[in-house]
């Protein structure tokens, strides 16, 4: 290996950003032959992680990074065994023909140099999702991918449909993420690690731990969305929305694998435990029936290919769950073979579609001899769907039934799963690949022809692969399959299975689902119509359960910002008061740290008790006042009375300036409230007056208690002596307050100067504008 | 000799709160400027009361003579005192131009930037 073999690999991770920075730029310049030169990204990606091939089949795994956040224990760190080393080469190798796909698929839209920024993002984003070894980087692009395949979906933003598939998208698929994190937080608390490779020596104290169920439900949270498992599988069809390279791309070959990718991932540290065996079975074997189900009854093209991935999907959830050697093997398979037919087969569709203008499975025909290498592709990519020897898919196919079929009532149940799953499957697939090339040509919307070798590079490369990969079956299991199948499961692995048929329980099983597929495939018209009749039976689906939570989310928020934002401004000075006097009475209640039963002071003198008097006389007058004139002068008098006592106790630079103020609000007040026509009186009812009454008394109650316990404490007087001691020597001043204020705490005052200021100016605009107005 | 000092503040925020709870901005003015008071009286108090002793250093002396009264909530009301008159004018003259242009100081009839009766948000996509 070179010495630098790390920074080349971190190179790796980044090009596809780097890619989507000059992609529009480069689209400007070279048109949609841009493809080309963009192509090389993943190009080069897959190239630089083929060469770590031989090491990961030996069986050793390749581990690197820099340190991120070293105070968190945060690193960018990358692990790449069999698992992770399938997936990257799946991402880059299906990139590279995406991209010229895409080149060709949207050749002249005025948007398609974003289109390539995008799907170069999203690239980025799932290769580092599948070699994450830090959880902190698995889930941030986990919810990259989720973002960018928002933009792929949305990128026909103009139409209403695209606009709601990317958001459900998001929603589903993001949302998903938040229980991914919680699950990878509780993971990092029950086994101190960040780490996805040290984790797995962390296996049986995980499924030891008391949170192991609310840690699987967190993370089947995370896996099943993305993966659209039922009842999350809506989503995927409706992404459909989105142009048929990102379909092709995102939502069959790698993205809705994440989830599949995360629980191959952890199936040996969570795995072997009867909640795994059967929660991921069960929810996986229910959306291969429920995905197959619907695949027939669709008649666009890539509508029923959509509904075939989440079967497949389910499919491979089950397998991942099901917890046999030949399982794994058999998910390893089906891994690899789904992602090159079904590319293969979205690209076809895209093509029909592109070159057609339509792919409406009815309105379709006879198009062998306008379009024979798409014919071609898409003949070879079914066969390999259907499970047919040679071909990748057969051996996937023989793997599965040798690893469901048994004896036990579980065995049979999953194997009846499989068997109806892929049958039905198997009808798709030639519904997709034979019903719009034979037959008579029907006539369709543009005149179809062959399209350009951009377009047919890709499905024609792909489906080619499903045929080498079955012939020369010894070869990639040694280089691909095994090392997979080993990660899934945690210890070595061999994968033996090849496409010579051998006499046994699985070949009667293929031969059975063969059957079963030909027979639906003669009756598919009659099987789309009961299918129909079934699904508008039902009528109540999660799709439209979608629109409902939608809606009822915002009426919720409006809802509930009526009731805490009503508009009035009582009820939020009723709240805030009735908060303050609940802060200041609960405390001590609970606690107990009521003051002390107070002593009336001897010592008061009369005129100290008479300026009182004066001030309650004054506080009542203003609370009774039957006009304006009355309750200003009223105002004034317990104003006044403040200053008297601030006078009395030693504070006269107070009292002066609280005379001041007094006069001026008294002066201010008189002159604008005489403008007004209001009376002062109050015209609360007696039924607002009593709630309003107990909560002013609260409040009052509330502070004066507070206050009498503070004054009952020690007071500290630090500050005091400090501003004594040193107001004279330091400040050479002999008014201590007038020190304190001017200098001591002289940028406090410089504040208030200024919000004074800014009053000021406040005051006078709000009056101008009437005049501006006028 | 907190005691009616103590009694009196509590008189005070009582009837600033029960103001203020008032619909009508005029009365929440009025409360507003009993308030800065009641909170005044409340710092006062809160940093110890003492008699007619002005804490001023007489002069010939670098320190107060004897015990005088405490000067840091002096200062601290200094500042309140001003800028709670700053709040008062600036509520004022809100109050007052609310009343030209609406034609009333009834809080709850001021419904200009929260109509009464707001459509629901859009529900599509």
């Amino acid at each position: 290996m070179l010495p630098d073999t790390m920074g080349l690999t971190f190179l790796a991770f980044c090009l596809p950003f780097l890619g989507a920075l000059v992609a529009p730029a480069l689209t400007r310049i070279l048109g949609h032959n841009a493809a080309w030169p963009l192509a090389l990204v993943p190009a080069a990606i897959f190239l630089h992680f083929l060469g770590f091939n031989a090491e990961v089949a030996r069986g050793e795994i390749v581990t690197g990074g820099y340190a991120w956040v070293p105070s968190y224990n945060v690193s960018f760190s990358w692990l790449i065994d069999g698992l992770s080393l399938a997936f990257l080469l799946l991402i880059s190798g299906i990139g590279t023909l995406i991209v010229l796909y895409a080149g060709g698929y949207l050749k002249g839209h005025p948007h398609q140099g974003r289109f390539f920024s995008f799907i170069l993002m999203f690239m980025g984003a799932m290769l580092g999702l599948v070699a994450s070894d830090s959880f902190l980087m698995l889930f941030v692009f986990w919810e990259l991918t989720s973002i960018t395949s928002f933009l792929l979906i949305g990128f026909d933003h103009a139409r209403e449909a695209a606009r709601r598939a990317a958001l459900q998208a998001l929603v589903v698929t993001g949302g998903g993420g938040l229980f991914l994190l919680a699950g990878l937080l509780l993971l990092w608390n029950v086994t101190d690690v960040t780490q996805l490779s040290l984790l797995m020596s962390f296996g049986a104290e995980v499924r030891a731990s008391p949170f192991y169920l609310p840690l699987l439900f967190l993370i089947l949270g995370g896996a099943f969305t993305k993966s659209a498992q039922f009842p999350f599988h809506f989503w995927l069809p409706n992404a459909m929305e989105a142009p048929t390279p990102v379909s092709a791309y995102l939502h069959s070959a790698t993205m809705v694998k994440a989830g599949v990718y995360l629980l191959m991932r952890l199936n040996p540290v969570m795995g072997d435990t009867p909640a795994w065996e059967t929660i991921l079975p069960a929810f996986g074997g229910l959306t291969l029936i429920v995905g197959a189900v619907l695949a027939i009854r669709q008649s666009d093209l890539k509508l029923m290919l959509a509904y075939t991935t989440v079967a497949s999907l389910g499919l491979l959830v089950m397998l991942t769950g099901f917890g046999s050697q030949h399982a794994v093997a058999a998910a390893a398979l089906y891994l690899v073979a789904h992602s090159l037919f079904k590319g293969a087969l979205f690209m076809v569709a895209g093509l029909i579609d592109h070159e057609t203008g339509t792919r409406d499975i009815t309105r379709l025909g006879g198009l062998r001899r306008a379009m024979p290498v798409t014919f071609l592709a898409a003949l070879l990519a079914s066969l390999s769907m259907a499970g047919l020897p040679p071909f990748f898919g057969f051996l996937a196919k023989e793997e599965i039934y040798a690893a469901l079929a048994g004896g036990s009532l579980r065995a049979v149940a999953f194997t009846a799963a499989a068997v109806v799953g892929n049958g039905l499957m198997f009808a798709v697939a030639f519904a997709v690949a034979l019903k719009p090339f034979l037959g008579a040509p029907v006539k369709t919307p543009k005149h179809a022809h062959e399209g350009p070798a951009l377009l047919w590079i890709g499905p024609v490369l792909l489906a080619v692969k499903g045929l080498v990969i079955g012939l020369f079956s010894a070869a990639a299991h040694a280089l691909l399959t095994s090392p997979l199948a080993s990660a899934i499961a945690g210890k070595p692995q061999t994968v033996t299975i090849s496409a010579v048929p051998h006499l046994g329980l699985a070949l009667a099983l293929s031969v059975v689902t063969i059957v079963f597929g030909i027979a639906v495939f003669l009756f598919i018209d009659k099987a789309r119509a009961a299918a129909n009749r079934l699904v508008e039976d039902i009528g109540w689906g999660p799709d439209r359960g979608f629109d409902q939570v939608m809606t009822g989310l915002v009426r919720a928020a409006a809802a509930i910002t009526r009731l805490v934002q009503p508009g009035r401004m009582e009820i939020y000075m009723t709240a805030t008061f009735a908060v303050i006097a609940l802060a200041l009475l609960v405390p001590p209640a609970v606690y107990g740290e009521w003051p002390r039963l107070p002593v009336w002071p001897a010592d008061m003198p009369f005129h100290e008790l008479a300026v009182m008097a004066l001030a309650v006389l004054g506080i009542g007058a203003v609370l009774t006042a039957r006009n304006r004139l009355t309750a200003i002068v009223a105002l004034g008098i317990q104003g006044f009375c403040v200053a008297l006592l601030f006078l009395l106790f030693g504070a006269p630079d107070l009292a002066f300036t609280q005379f001041m103020i007094e006069t001026l609000s008294v002066v201010i007040l008189a002159l604008v409230m005489t403008r007004l026509k209001l009376t002062p009186r109050d015209h609360r009812p007696l039924r607002e007056k009593i709630p309003d009454a107990v909560i002013a008394i609260a409040c009052g109650l509330g502070f004066s208690l507070y206050l009498l316990k503070v004054t009952q404490g020690r007071f500290d007087t630090a500050l005091t002596d400090f501003f004594n001691l040193y107001s004279k020597t330091i400040a050479h001043g002999a008014n201590v307050v007038n020190v304190i204020i001017v200098d001591f705490r002289g940028t406090d005052t410089l504040g208030e100067i200024a919000v004074v200021m800014v009053t000021g100016l406040a005051i006078l605009s709000i009056i101008r504008i009437r005049k501006g107005r006028a | 000799m907190e005691v009616p000092f103590v009694l009196l503040i509590g008189l005070f925020f009582s009837a600033a709160v029960y103001l203020m709870l008032s619909k009508f901005l005029v009365r929440v003015l009025l409360g507003v400027v009993l308030l800065g008071n009641a909170v005044n009286l409340l710092i006062f108090t809160n940093g110890r009361i003492l008699r007619e002793v002005p804490p001023i250093i007489p002069a010939g002396h670098d320190v107060p003579k004897a015990l005088t009264a405490n000067p840091l909530p002096q200062a601290l009301i200094l500042t309140a005192i001003v800028i709670s008159f700053s709040f008062f004018a600036f509520l004022l003259v809100l109050v007052y131009r609310a009343y030209q242009d609406l034609g009333t100081d009834n809080g709850n009839e001021m419904r200009l930037a929260e109509p009464e009766n707001d459509p629901l948000p859009p529900t599509g996509y």
